[in-house]
């Protein structure tokens, strides 16, 4: 079933029918930190000091930022191959993180996992699509009823996985409050999500009697008023939740493997909220932009000349 | 005397009564059907949600079990068929297995995966196997199975406190047969066990002519063999039985013994058994006579009809004949 609530008012970047409200500075400064923390990593690479790969949230980054205030310390998040967004907007330790991507001292889990693998203090992302969400469920069942939430964070290709089916089953049967976060960018690494979706993720949530809620807002205040009561009826009612959120991924999928034609890109990039905020509030944004820039170059620099990290293996 | 699902059953509801953490996870468990093979019988009435039937999602299931133990509960999730657990290959190898150690730093992850196993019950290709070698060598999981020998209770609280994912496996044919009990067999036989492993002997033979090393769902094969090689051929045989197929646990005496022999019910190629042998070889280099004799069922899908299973898993006289053969 689908939730209805009041569709909101403000933005479509097409449309662009009026002007947001600016961003809290707080929101601002993590959007821009998480935005100059996915830039730096690419930077790196170029300059081959980051080996494997990686997976940037480029243009994504509002929804984890929107959600950071949602969820309480106890609530569990799960989050996969494009989740260093997802972890900076639970826990402010771009430190941690870096280091963990470059294989240094300070990493959180001693540079074993890497950008794709990081368990932190209820944070817990890993590569395989589709993988965490029975997991999520597992998680949710052990909460339930304690008020806490399992938030987990999917795209729309993982829905190519028949284990989302087999978790948002158990999930509804079992009541347990689990919130799904469908980052559906329109497209899994080069395929459009029309080459490999039949259908649509509302009516699969549907099929399950499964609670689905659509987001097209890119404003990180509205999103917030907009999700607040469902995020506190999963935690009330012990149920799950798919949020689905129509975004765009302005960035390659890892590094250089864009394959889409020039406008697609082009509209992905015109759904970008940092054009926007750029254009709409110079004032705070241009200083918070260079802060953030400055402070990822210092982090950057910093974890860079540290010492490897070590693992004592098991 | 207590049969092996009666015994596994017990053990359950103890474990059970004793952790308010541990939940229980299958298909059918719950009352009053109680599991496919009874050994979940009476937990879900006694103890409510915490024990559930699930859906058909072998591989959900085995997730969902992870994320408990990840939120710091204890799970024991039943696959109907040990066949099945191919459908959880993903969740347990890639997500429960590797969790324990691909966050840089040992995470618990208590999760025991019940697979009843094995043929010789003419359930046919797809609900006889015995899967184990599939699951050998990942790193993080542990392989156990039930014998008759060992005491359930205390393998659930091993496999528990090693806080890392295990697949324990239980032979069918075991469901019905008895405990044994007080260090007796039979007329002939006595056991000890030891930590991880059971020893079957005969009274007074301490050199014996070939020591058997089998997994649990092989003893009752493997002492017909070694009945018939006593009193038809005069050759004397110990059995190994580890609880622990991986990673493997000592076995003792084996430098004693002239020949070694290990037996399995899995299908020939990359067996359980090569791995028992290359761990045996480096250690028994020097008091080995012949290379270690492996036996395992046939390089073949395991047929329904009774007389056509027969000839594919390993039978007594196929024992009695390799031993006799290499002995000679």
């Amino acid at each position: 079933m689908t939730v209805t609530v009041p569709a909101p008012t403000g933005t479509t970047p097409s449309g662009a029918r009026r002007t947001p409200p600016p961003p809290e500075p707080e929101d601002l400064e993590l959007l821009l930190l998480i935005r100059h923390f996915e830039l730096t990593l690419l930077r790196l690479f170029e300059a081959g000091e980051l080996s494997g790969t990686t997976h940037t949230c480029l243009g994504q980054e509002y929804i984890p930022v929107a959600l950071s205030r949602l969820l309480g310390d106890d609530d569990f998040v799960l989050s996969n191959h494009r989740g260093h967004g997802h972890f900076l907007a639970r826990h402010a330790e771009p430190y941690g993180l870096l280091a963990e991507i470059m294989g240094r001292e300070g990493a959180l889990c001693a540079g074993v996992g890497g950008s794709q693998h990081v368990y932190h203090r209820r944070f817990l992302s890993t590569g395989v699509q589709g993988e965490s969400l029975p997991v999520a469920t597992g998680v949710a069942l052990a909460l339930k009823g304690t008020g806490a939430l399992a938030c987990a964070y999917i795209g729309d290709g993982t829905w190519g996985e028949g284990a989302v089916y087999e978790a948002l089953n158990m999930a509804q049967l079992w009541r347990v409050p689990l919130l799904v976060v469908v980052e559906h960018n329109g497209i899994a690494q080069s395929t459009p999500t029309a080459a490999q979706m039949s259908g649509r993720v509302a009516a699969r949530a549907a099929a399950f009697d499964v609670l689905h809620h659509r987001v097209t807002s890119l404003e990180v205040g509205e999103i917030r008023t907009e999700l607040a009561p469902l995020v506190a009826m999963v935690r009330q009612d012990s149920r799950p939740l798919v949020v689905e959120f129509a975004t765009h991924r302005v960035g390659p999928h890892s590094k250089g493997d864009d394959t889409r034609a020039p406008e697609e890109i082009a509209l992905a990039a015109a759904h970008d909220w940092y054009d926007r905020y750029a254009r709409l509030f110079p004032e705070p944004f241009a200083r918070i932009d260079r802060e953030r820039r400055e402070l990822v170059e210092r982090i950057a620099a910093e974890v860079t000349a540290r010492p490897p990290s070590a693992w004592e293996r098991p | 005397m207590t049969r092996v699902s009666e015994h596994l059953n017990h053990a359950l509801h103890d474990l059970m009564e004793t952790d308010p953490d541990v939940h229980l996870l299958g298909e059918d468990v719950s009352d009053p059907y109680g599991g496919a093979f009874k050994v979940t019988r009476g937990l879900s009435t006694r103890f409510g949600d915490r024990v559930r039937s699930t859906p058909l999602s072998e591989g959900a299931i085995a997730g969902v079990g992870a994320g408990l133990a990840l939120a710091g509960r204890k799970a024991i999730v039943e696959i109907m068929f040990a066949d099945f657990v191919a459908l959880a290959f993903d969740q347990i190898v890639n997500f429960a297995a590797k969790s324990t150690a691909m966050y840089g730093r040992p995470v618990p992850i208590p999760l025991v995966v019940r697979c009843p196993s094995g043929g010789n019950r003419g359930y046919g290709p797809t609900h006889s196997q015995s899967p184990q070698k599939h699951f050998i060598g990942v790193p993080g999981l542990s392989l156990f199975e039930m014998t008759p020998f060992h005491n359930a209770g205390e393998l659930f609280a091993r496999m528990f406190a090693l806080g890392r994912p295990c697949l324990f496996f239980e032979d069918k044919v075991l469901y019905t047969r008895r405990m044994y009990e007080g260090g007796v067999v039979d007329d002939l036989f006595r056991y000890e066990v030891a930590g991880d492993v059971a020893r079957v002997r005969l009274d007074g033979v301490a050199e014996p002519d070939c020591a058997i090393v089998v997994h649990g769902g092989m003893v009752h094969r493997a002492l017909d063999a070694m009945r018939l090689l006593l009193l038809e051929d005069d050759i004397a045989c110990e059995l190994l039985v580890p609880a622990r197929l991986h990673p493997l646990p000592e076995l003792p005496g084996l430098e004693r013994a002239r020949h070694v022999c290990v037996v399995e019910d899995g299908s020939e190629g990359g067996t359980w058994g090569a791995e028992v042998a290359r761990v045996l070889h480096p250690r028994l280099w020097s008091s080995l006579r012949r290379p270690i004799t492996l036996l395992s069922a046939a390089d073949s899908v395991i047929p329904a009809a009774p007389h056509l299973e027969r000839e594919v898993l390993v039978q007594p006289a196929r024992i009695r004949d390799a031993i006799v053969e290499a002995l000679s």
